[in-house]
């Protein structure tokens, strides 16, 4: 067996499966016990399980990467945990198994140690609900299923983790289920994830029908053969199927053996995907974009990001972790994951990277005027995703989970932030009855300064490292359908930079700066002429009062535990929540919340530099590029373009220097402390256009029209085959039974029973005949005998 | 003249047999029933010592014995017939058997 370095081996490691299996320990434990518990002995017991199964989560993950980190070749970087076979049918043999390379440990890190801090932050934020230990439960099964999401060696495992996340998002959205409308945003992102998810599993579908063929019987190569079964043609079926690297040939699920399927260009594996074609169609770009349409429902790409900005309705937590820093990078997470498959078909990398790009600007431009904190943030986590297609559309793959890491942690940062203000200002979001929250929130204003200053793309921070390298490698792309694309992606991503920096310092100045307009009622500068100010005020009167009820329980609740009050887990400064209405004076955070602040803005400003160092400032290249290439085995064959290192240096001033500052100082000049007309009087120069950008395009709109008013019109339709057709057919046919009985039922009572009957009395009738024959007279039957007797006699005289 | 051979003795045996026949048959008393059955039996005698003497030879007596045999029988069955006949009588006051029908249907 000859040696092959593109080949992956696994180490078996058996104790990978305690990573997921602390946090669904918890879940189960708050699930059956939480709400006993919390009666008993208080909220701390609910957050201690669920805390305490994250930090074992934690230091199980914290092993296997100090492991991992340690290993000695780049390629024992995979590590295996095989539970149990968990169904076996022809060729399809699913396993319960877990595996970790360094793609998968990567994001193992940024889930436990993310979802660790923000469950501690929920400690405070939540302190008030009433359902503690329901949030906790959801949270710790979120973890459990994003954790088989990244960790599930095949598909199958990683399906679990898909649909398990998309239930835990829908469960935490409409976490507040009694407002309508966060019920309906819940339900919204559980319908609008589910057509992507049906893309994703007809991906899988297709990839495994395309995996089918046979092996020729000398060279062992792979022959493609139609159908679900993959026989081996003209041996015996015993025969070893494997490649001359050592490769398990035949149909699989799991990645590491497709993996090196691919890369072993002795089982043809490869060629065939790329020339096989189904009705015209090429499979494997087939195979791809219907993945990438399971990426885009889960990672809110267009056309299936509505479901993102609704998503807000849960509680700030749950922003942060699920709908910024964890689930929607599934999406990404995922084609990075498929880096083998995707390299190989241009068209679907220029889908990929189109749809990322166009996503990228168009949320982008939707947040620029949002008044929503979270919105902001919310269409900001779309067009950051957006950028991270760009890059595993490109084929830099590795830049585009540097800034999916970089993007967990300045935009938890920042929702984290926005939770804290939210909390400040007594549960009010809209940034237009905010403002000068610096002098109150001195630590939420500095966390939420540093991570804007990442994500508009400052040098100084992260996103500077991950974002730049990600349009650098778009304008360098050469593999893509046509020449022209990649650089095109880099102008509109530029822009889209652009405009990030500027709605994201947008909404810094207009929360921290100025002077504190939440106790003046409800006038604020630009609502005056806002033709939606009434939509906006009435809504935020509903949340208010949401708010109220809650509030109201959770008073109750406390009264319920007086020892709650004063626990540690409201840090030095407890939240004063008995005014749940305008008027009060801001007030910073619990120390919970303001420690993990610190913790994820720390980790923003420094993960840059220290995982990123770009090639082009000398040393030996990112570290993250090198800790990820035995992943990516693609990001060796993906062509650029070849730059000098005086060009990629420029452009790293230009989108580090001048798009950030462009961006930045746009808002200084229109939004600093709140005082400049511009942005009102813009908007009365351009009503309409206002408008259809703060209305977010009417996509919404557009799909209620559509999408759903066609699902209603179909289900109408459907109802009225339902009801005439169908209900005809099956009327026909209980008809046609009813009269099928009949019939049977009078043959069977003429014919059977005439029979039976007829039977009965021939033998009555008979019987009734021949018992006059017994006369009792001895002498008849003596006749009888002798008669019989002469005739005897006779008959043998006559027969002789 | 022929000397009286086996024929003879046959034909007496048969025109007994007949006789006692003819009386089982239309007799309505049961004695003469029993009449007749004595004289069936004795013509079946007839036959089994005319066969040993013509048949099996001078000195053998085994139809003697058979005879023998049946005479015994015979004085048995009248016993036990008379004793039927009694007990029909008690019962019917009557031996003729047209009136014994009980067994009729």
């Amino acid at each position: 067996m000859e040696h092959n370095e593109a080949i992956a081996n696994a180490i078996q490691v058996g104790w990978l499966w305690l990573i997921p299996a602390f946090p669904l320990l918890g879940a189960a434990l708050n699930a059956l016990l939480g709400a006993r518990l919390q009666k008993r002995y208080g909220k701390r017991a609910v957050h201690a399980i669920a805390v305490g199964a994250m930090v074992l989560s934690c230091a199980v993950a914290e092993i296997a990467f100090w492991k991992m980190v340690f290993a000695h070749h780049p390629q024992e970087r995979f590590f295996e945990d095989h539970l149990w076979t968990m169904w076996q049918s022809g060729s399809l043999k699913v396993d319960l198994s877990f595996g970790l390379d360094p793609l998968g440990m990567l994001m193992t890190m940024i889930v436990t140690h993310v979802a660790t801090l923000i469950h501690v932050y929920s400690i405070g934020y939540m302190a008030d609900e009433p359902a503690y230990w329901r949030f906790f439960f959801w949270l710790n099964l979120f973890v459990f299923s994003m954790l088989l999401l990244v960790m599930g060696s095949n598909f199958v495992v990683m399906f679990f983790g898909w649909e398990g996340v998309g239930l835990c998002s829908y469960g935490l959205i409409a976490f507040w289920y009694e407002d309508l409308e966060k019920a309906k945003a819940g339900m919204k992102a559980f319908v609008v994830n589910r057509f992507g998810d049906f893309g994703f599993i007809i991906g899988l579908f297709v990839l495994f029908w395309s995996l089918a063929g046979a092996w020729a019987p000398q060279t062992n190569r792979w022959v493609p053969v139609r159908g679900l079964a993959g026989a081996v043609r003209g041996t015996s079926p015993d025969l070893p199927r494997v490649s001359p690297s050592g490769v398990p040939l035949g149909q699989t699920v799991e990645f590491r053996e497709l993996r090196n399927q691919i890369a072993d260009e002795s089982t043809g594996v490869a060629e065939h995907l790329k020339e096989m074609t189904f009705w015209g169609v090429p499979v494997l770009a087939l195979i791809c974009i219907l993945l990438f349409v399971g990426a885009a429902g889960k990672s809110a790409q267009i056309p299936l990001y509505v479901w993102l900005p609704d998503a807000m309705a849960g509680p700030t937590p749950v922003s942060a972790l699920i709908h910024a820093a964890t689930m929607v990078t599934a999406g990404v997470y995922m084609v990075a994951r498929l880096n083998f498959l995707f390299a190989l078909s241009p068209i679907a990398m220029t889908v990929v990277a189109t749809v990322g790009c166009l996503t990228a600007i168009f949320a982008a431009s939707i947040g620029f005027f949002q008044y929503d904190i979270k919105k902001v943030l919310a269409y900001s986590t779309v067009s950051q995703l957006g950028f991270m297609f760009i890059g595993v559309g490109v084929g830099a793959y590795w830049a585009g989970i540097f800034h999916l890491m970089t993007h967990a942690f300045f935009k938890a940062c920042l929702f984290l932030g926005s939770g804290s203000v939210i909390l400040a200002c007594h549960h009010e979001q809209d940034m237009r009855k905010m403002g000068g929250l610096r002098e109150y929130t001195p630590i939420t204003r500095w966390t939420y300064l540093a991570a804007c200053v990442t994500i508009a793309g400052f040098p100084v921070a992260s996103a500077f490292y991950s974002k730049d390298e990600i349009l650098w490698k778009a304008f360098t792309a050469r593999g893509l359908v046509a020449p022209w694309i990649g650089p095109a992606i880099y102008l509109v991503g530029t822009i889209a930079a652009l405009g990030t920096s500027f709605y994201m310092f947008r909404s810094y100045y207009m929360t921290f700066t100025g002077k504190y307009r939440g106790g003046e009622g409800h006038e604020a500068k630009e609502t005056e002429e806002d033709p939606h100010s009434v939509a906006a005020h009435a809504h935020a009167a509903a949340a208010d009062r949401s708010f109220d009820v809650v509030a109201a329980a959770a008073q109750v609740a406390e009264a319920a535990l007086p020892h709650e009050h004063g626990g540690g887990m409201h840090g030095a400064a407890p939240v004063v929540h008995d005014e749940a209405h305008h008027g009060g004076v801001p007030h910073e955070s619990p120390k919970s919340m303001t420690y993990v602040l610190i913790a994820l803005a720390a980790a923003s400003v420094l993960a840059g530099f220290v995982f990123g160092w770009p090639a082009a400032w000398g040393g030996h290249g990112p570290l993250l590029e090198q800790w990820l290439a035995p992943s990516l085995p693609a990001q060796e064959i993906v062509p650029f373009a070849h730059a000098e290192r005086s060009t990629e240096l420029l452009f790293q001033f230009m989108g580090g220097i001048l798009v950030a500052g462009a961006g930045w100082f746009a808002a200084w000049t229109l939004y600093a402390e709140n005082r400049s007309p511009v942005p009102g009087r813009l908007r009365a120069a351009f009503p309409r256009a206002w408008a259809l950008v703060f209305n977010k395009y009417y996509v919404d709109e557009l799909y209620q029209a559509t999408v759903v008013r066609g699902s209603l019109l179909l289900s109408r339709a459907m109802y009225w085959v339902d009801q005439n057709l169908i209900d005809g057919l099956v009327n026909f046919m209980g008809w046609l039974g009813r009269t099928v009985a009949y019939l049977d039922a009078a043959f069977d009572k003429y014919v059977v029973d005439g029979a039976v009957n007829g039977l009965g009395s021939l033998t009555w009738n008979s019987g009734r005949a021949l018992r006059r024959v017994q006369t009792g007279h001895i002498q008849s039957y003596l006749y009888g005998a002798l008669g019989g007797a002469i005739a005897f006699v006779i008959i043998q005289y006559v027969i002789r | 003249m022929t000397s009286i051979g086996l024929p003879h003795f046959l034909i007496v045996g048969a025109a007994l047999f007949a006789l006692g026949m003819v009386t089982v048959v239309t007799r309505r008393n049961a004695v003469g029933i029993l009449m007749g059955v004595e004289l069936i039996l004795n013509a079946a005698n007839v036959n089994f010592v005319a066969f040993n003497h013509y048949v099996e030879g001078p000195g053998k007596i085994t139809g003697q014995v058979f005879s023998i045999f049946v005479i015994v029988l015979a004085a048995a069955e009248a016993a036990v017939g008379l004793a039927i006949v009694l007990a029909i009588y008690q019962t019917f006051r009557t031996i003729d058997v047209r009136e014994t029908d009980l067994l009729r249907e």
